[in-house]
């Protein structure tokens, strides 16, 4: 596997408006590097995330789903991030019976003056989804979610 | 839908994101691999919104016929509404363009240039999958309430309460201690002209005390706040102060009788008293007292009642009770200020343990003639006076242990404590300095003239502060151990007394105050503002302004300027009556809606109404914010977002992950 080239996660992100897409922005006005993996989707608010979105990112080929939204307390409307946070623990063990690895779905609170958090977080994801593999959710359906080697053969991956 | 034709436009932004990312080629695969999904026409160009850029687009709208625009520059927080104007003068709805933020997400962020262009590639299939789904919107019209809240009442509150008033706008300001005037008013002088602080504050004091538009909430907070630009219902704290304000003619014999003398911790700084009853300092607006509970004799112990019995006008009244008052006002000022470092956290400097090491405002109430000392620069023994003495600058500031940032006006200040020592002991004045930061007008010719009056400048961070004495010569005295720099040699410079010239640090209840009103701090402390070069006086959140130290470190003047522009802004506001608001709004399709009333409790802003007789429920527009939760809760889908709806959503995780390029015909 050594030779071959690094693979590169492919890796949907979902922000808030007002705060963590704005670390992003900080991130950005500050010139602090992460991996470009990770391709942001707007919302108004964390609480907008309707869990079909994600399942939505990984079934058209997303290796992961980053969703970060205003800290618990920080929320822009009052109280919605809450919602986030509940929603997320059932997502992600959803997720994880249906055969994913955790730490494929993240949820990160930055906000807007956190850009250096966010890129931090950002690259932290980027790397545990890379060390994960490709998701391949298309082959792994086949057979209740397990990757077999068989399986990936078969489809010509490896 | 109608056909999409989507316009494509790729900004270089000069080199910012050109430098890393291909724009052209970016834009020439755009024309090729997305003109099935729409794209009529995609080009690059050095500044997108520039005037030129602009009617590039306006142009291009109205030869191709495009219905769709999709800019792909900096964040949309930055130019959204610019390229907005741009499609609309074009005749196009404003909200059938979409950004991609191919800067700051993107150019910014990314060292690897094919890297950086393949995502930006990505983002821009995102944009134009998204915008396909874009519908033409209107923007709400909300009217914008003509009164002002202004919290916190230093210079920078006072000027923007002024500003206000006489322009015949009503105010209310609020303060959180007895008396408005905050930090200028312990000042003695002001850098670099010297003139009296209170001089020139406490005129602007009785201005905002007598004006007919002001109301003033002292021994007040503000304790919540709803609503949104335009219309705020803030609901302010008002302590009792024990005291009938109507009848109260400030004649201060309450102040001489009462019995309970109480250390002043806030206004002298620690070094002088005041009583139980008491306003903060003598020409305090408002001039009626207030009686501190915790001190007070009468409500500790039960007797006393001193000031009851000899108030010629009966103005005291042990009975009061807090109240709690709701204002609605259409905009917020927020000028809350900064706390002084807290010197204790550097122990190797000796504040609190050596006597006669002293804080920047230590000395300021020190030299100030309506002072514990009467203005005379004293030991901590109240009589001798020093005759040499050493003041350290960026104390807790440029100091990667305590704060990174210069606190940019102890240079200044430090100065200003020089010569103000050197005029009245003559003693001998060291400063110790890092780097003399004077920038300002008039900064630097006060510097030279401190230099010419013959004031010792040492080149070094001071390492300790002791009384341990170890040469000859040192004996009874504070040594400052230090770095010279300039001669490239350690020194032990003896001195009776030091000054610490503390750096300044957001309010220790900024990040409260910040959830409060909805803004945001750095990870610092001091409030983020919505352009820090070009709107520093706006916040990301509509309707709240902010001036002063609360955005970050700065003089005077600095605070005035902000105070005054904040001010104007908020005029303009009121002028205009109303203001364009985004037209994100969430509607119940009532076909749809089984009446569960899940989506009914996760409102924040009880907007969703149930109708029982139909069993459906219904978002009233007025009072939702768009915030979406209830359509992420929908289990049936019945709620749709403006602006965010599941299908633009959707369209745009496709249009990210490049599946729409599988879908286009070969």
């Amino acid at each position: 596997m050594e030779e071959q080239q690094q693979f590169e996660p492919k890796i949907i992100g979902f922000t808030c408006n007002w705060c963590s897409y704005r670390a992003a922005d900080l991130a950005g006005i500050s010139r602090t590097k992460y991996p470009p993996n990770v391709r942001l989707i707007r919302l108004m608010c964390s609480g907008r995330l309707d869990p079909t979105f994600v399942f939505k990112a990984f079934s058209s080929g997303a290796d992961g789903v980053l969703i970060s939204g205003c800290h618990p307390g920080d929320c822009h409307y009052v109280d919605q991030n809450y919602k986030t946070m509940r929603r997320f623990a059932l997502m992600e063990k959803m997720l994880v019976q249906m055969g994913f690895e955790q730490g494929r779905i993240k949820l990160v609170w930055a906000s807007a003056g956190e850009g250096l958090q966010f890129a931090e977080a950002v690259t932290g994801m980027v790397e545990t989804v890379r060390k994960l593999g490709p998701l391949d959710w298309h082959i792994r359906g086949q057979s209740n979610g397990h990757l077999t080697k068989e399986l990936l053969l078969k489809e010509d991956v490896v | 839908m109608i056909e999409p034709r989507i316009g494509v436009y790729v900004c270089h932004c000069g080199t910012n994101i050109a430098g890393v990312v291909d724009v052209a080629e970016v834009s020439k695969w755009a024309s090729e691999h997305l003109k099935g999904r729409g794209v009529v026409i995609s080009r690059d160009y050095k500044f997108m919104c520039s005037s030129l850029g602009q009617e590039l687009i306006e142009k291009d709208i109205k030869e191709y016929r495009l219905n769709r625009v999709v800019v792909a520059a900096c964040s949309p927080h930055l130019h959204e509404a610019t390229f907005r104007t741009a499609t609309k003068s074009a005749g196009l709805n404003p909200y059938l363009t979409e950004m991609v933020s191919i800067r700051e997400q993107d150019s910014w962020v990314h060292t690897d240039k094919i890297a950086a262009t393949n995502k930006a590639k990505a983002m821009i299939s995102g944009g134009v999958e998204r915008v396909r789904y874009h519908e033409p919107l209107e923007p709400l019209h909300v009217p914008i309430h003509p009164a002002t809240l202004v919290v916190g009442g230093g210079i920078a509150g006072i000027q923007a309460v002024l500003e206000l008033a006489d322009a015949g706008q009503k105010v209310y300001l609020v303060e959180r201690e007895p008396s408005i005037g905050g930090h200028m008013a312990q000042f003695d002088k002001t850098f670099p002209t010297l003139d009296c602080s209170a001089c020139i504050l406490t005129p602007k004091m009785v201005s905002v005390g007598k004006h007919p538009n002001v109301e003033l909430f002292t021994w007040s907070e503000v304790t919540n706040v709803e609503g949104y630009v335009g219309n705020f219902t803030v609901n302010i704290h008002k302590k009792a102060r024990f005291v009938k304000e109507d009848i109260c003619t400030g004649c201060s014999i309450c102040q001489e009788k009462c019995p309970k003398k109480v250390i002043d911790d806030v206004f002298e700084a620690g070094l002088g008293y005041r009583k139980a009853v008491y306003t903060p300092f003598a020409q305090a607006i408002p001039n009626y007292p207030v009686i501190d509970k915790e001190n007070c004799t009468y409500f500790q112990k039960g007797t006393c009642r001193a000031c009851e019995k000899l108030c010629p006008t009966k103005a005291i009244d042990f009975t009061q009770e807090d109240q709690d008052i709701s204002i609605q006002v259409g905009n917020i000022i927020l000028a809350t200020g900064y706390d002084l470092f807290d010197s204790r956290r550097i122990p190797q400097y000796g504040y609190a343990r050596l006597a006669n090491v002293f804080t920047s405002l230590e000395f300021e109430r020190l030299s100030n003639s309506a002072g514990p000392t009467g203005g005379k620069v004293v030991l901590r023994d109240g009589v001798t006076e020093p005759k040499t003495v050493g003041i350290v600058h960026c104390v807790g500031s440029r100091d990667k242990n305590y704060n990174n940032y210069c606190s940019a006006i102890c240079c200044m200040q430090s100065l200003k404590f020089a010569h103000l020592v050197e005029e009245r002991t003559g003693a001998e004045v060291y400063n110790f300095y890092i780097d003399i930061r004077t920038p300002a007008k008039d900064y630097d010719e006060f510097y030279q003239r401190v230099l010419e009056e013959g004031t010792i400048f040492i080149r070094g961070k001071v390492a300790e502060v002791t009384d341990a004495a170890r040469m000859a010569g040192e004996e009874g005295k504070i040594i400052i151990q230090v770095e010279d720099t300039l001669m490239g040699k350690q020194r032990r410079i003896p001195v009776d007394m030091v000054i610490l010239s503390a750096g300044l640090e957001p309010r220790r209840d900024a990040k409260a105050v910040a959830k409060l009103f909805g803004i945001s701090c750095s990870s610092a402390g001091w409030v983020i503002e919505k352009h820090p070069k070009l709107d520093p006086i706006a916040t990301m959140t509509d309707g709240i302004f902010i001036a002063g130290c609360m955005q970050g470190p700065k003089d005077i003047p600095a605070s005035v300027a902000q105070g005054a522009a904040a001010a104007a802004r908020v005029l303009g506001r009121i002028q205009q009556k109303e203001i364009a608001l985004e037209p994100i709004r969430a509607t119940v399709n009532e076909t749809q809606c089984s009446g569960c009333r899940i989506c009914n409790n996760m409102c924040p802003y009880n907007a969703i109404l149930f109708h029982e007789d139909r069993a459906v429920s219904e978002v009233n527009p007025a009072l939702c914010q768009g915030c979406g939760t209830c359509i992420a809760a929908c289990p049936a889908g019945a709620i749709s977002g403006t602006g965010f709806s599941n299908e633009q959503v959707m369209a745009q995780i496709e249009g990210l992950l490049l599946l729409n390029l599988e879908a286009e015909p070969a």
